[in-house]
């Protein structure tokens, strides 16, 4: 499921694997294990709150159509 | 059954599980990463008096020595914090990936069970005890436990897990990207620190040495404040001033700048370390309150599983040792750094200025304030009750 038709997405190439965007998502929607962030689509409200936090520009909000 | 489950192998983790096993008590810790202490999330800092309190210095995993600071305000203004002895070293620059690796030993050493790759993702109370949920290479289990300290660093769930609402907001996390740099030119006597909305809005740049012509380069800026990502501030500075410097590590992390929290307890729970936002909100440092933190979680955990009492109520003894510790200081630090927050650029450059070229001595946030003040009364009237 998506919001609005939009989705958050990580690029694996630009992720540093820091967790900052689990420390500012209020729904608990994202998940680092070891090197590897998941982001829930059920629960991810799109707020981007993660999006602005993440110090490597890795996440970004695209139309949940495009992957 | 577990005493103690200790999730989270960094300082805070390691010193609750090593303070609690020398206390008699049976003890687990869970780190989810399959390596204790890497990747680094830190510029490795520490002060050099305050960690001799917690663990016998061990050349092994310190980098580096510093006198001082050298803190530079937008225009280049300079102000130096500096020991005038030379051989008065204030500051170590750790090695962190042997540092909390020697921690985990600690822990091990006095009695404490250690798994990695092995994450809690579940906590149930019932009937006056925890069950923990692990999940180990796809495999899931509980172990049952009286306590659990979560020490599970920034990104914690075990507060929320607990009811303890632990979210940071945009304006309560530093954003911070940093490049260990070879091959750049400064003394490694210093620390070194650039302000400015400019360059760091909301945050600082740092230069911590990690040697001869090698140190940790990094920024940390404020989601709220910045305009972009931490690691784009960060490559304008390095490429106008370290041109010739070569990267060989890239570092990325949040700081929890909150202050302080409420309560960092729960019914069975108490929260240490960076999962209590015990990170000082204006330096950023949280390796020496993570071993505070962990320290007294160890004690009063001894004292709840003595007295058979879990509740949130026994467990306040926690929250009262750490308040009275640095609960003060994260308060008062979170107050001033408001003010500066609220400074433009050329009020930065008054302040700094104000006291430029000279060296303050004592290497703290209070005696650089407490000249502040002395020097800009009329700026900093409304925080210097904090200070005096
Ligand atoms: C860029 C940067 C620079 C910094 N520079 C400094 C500095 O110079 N000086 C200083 O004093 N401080 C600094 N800090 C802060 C410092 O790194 C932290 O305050 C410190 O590491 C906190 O220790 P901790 O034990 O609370 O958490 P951490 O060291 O973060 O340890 C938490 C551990 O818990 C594990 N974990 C998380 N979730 C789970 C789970 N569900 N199950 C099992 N394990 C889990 C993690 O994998 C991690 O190993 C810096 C931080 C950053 C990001
Ligand atoms: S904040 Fe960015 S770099 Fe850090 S784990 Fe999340 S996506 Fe990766
Ligand atoms: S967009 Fe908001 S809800 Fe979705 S993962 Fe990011 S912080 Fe969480």
């Amino acid at each position: 499921m998506s919001k609005n038709g939009k989705r958050v997405v990580v690029d694996r190439y630009k992720c540093a694997y820091c967790g900052a965007c689990i420390a500012v998502c209020k729904f608990n929607a994202n998940e680092l294990i070891e090197t590897f962030l998941i982001i829930d689509d059920e629960k991810c409200n799109v707020c981007k709150a993660c999006v602005k936090t993440c110090p490597m520009g890795a996440l970004a909000v695209i139309e949940a159509c495009e992957s | 059954m577990y005493d103690v489950v200790v999730v989270g192998a960094g300082p805070a983790g390691s010193m609750a599980a090593k303070t609690a096993a020398e206390n008699g008590l049976n003890v687990l810790m869970v780190e989810k990463r399959q390596e204790i202490g890497v990747p680094v999330r830190c510029a490795e800092g520490v002060s050099k008096a305050e960690l001799a309190n917690f663990v016998e210095i061990d050349k092994k995993w310190i980098a580096a020595e510093v006198v001082g600071a050298k803190i530079y305000a937008p225009n280049g203004a300079e102000i130096v914090l500096a020991e005038e002895h030379a051989g008065n070293e204030v500051g170590y620059i750790l090695e962190r990936k042997i540092f909390d690796r020697h921690l985990a030993r600690l822990a091990v050493k006095a009695g404490a069970d250690v798994i990695v790759k092995t994450a809690a993702i579940g906590l149930e109370r019932k009937d006056g005890t925890v069950k923990v949920k692990l999940k180990r290479m796809g495999e899931e289990w509980e172990v049952e436990a009286k306590i659990v300290v979560g020490a599970d660093g920034v990104e914690s769930r075990i507060g929320k897990l607990a009811g303890i609402d632990t979210t940071l907001k945009l304006s309560e996390i530093e954003s911070c990207t940093q490049y260990l740099m070879s091959n750049i030119d400064f003394d490694p006597d210093y620390t070194y620190f650039w302000m400015g909305n400019e360059i760091a809005p909301g945050g600082y740049i740092w230069l911590f040495p990690k040697g001869e012509r090698i140190a940790n380069v990094g920024i940390g800026v404020m989601p709220s404040k910045a305009k972009k990502e931490a690691k784009e501030y960060l490559d304008d500075f390095v490429d106008e001033r370290f041109k010739d410097g070569k990267i060989v590590e890239v570092v990325a992390g949040g700081v929890p700048v909150r202050g302080e929290i409420e309560t960092a307890v729960a019914d069975n729970v108490m929260l240490a370390g960076d999962a209590a936002h015990h990170a000082d909100p204006i330096t950023g440092g949280g390796i020496i309150n993570a071993l505070k933190a962990g320290k007294y979680a160890g004690i009063v955990a001894a004292e709840a599983v003595e007295k058979k009492n879990y509740s949130a109520e026994f467990l306040r003894k926690y929250d009262e040792l750490w308040k009275n510790d640095f609960g003060k200081t994260l308060r008062r630090n979170k107050i001033l750094q408001e003010k500066i927050l609220s400074m433009d650029d050329e009020t930065l450059n008054k302040l700094v200025g104000s006291l430029a070229g000279k060296n303050l001595g004592e290497m703290s946030v209070r005696n650089i304030t407490i000249h502040l003040i002395k020097a800009n009364p009329r700026l900093l009237w409304d925080i210097k009750d904090l200070f005096f």
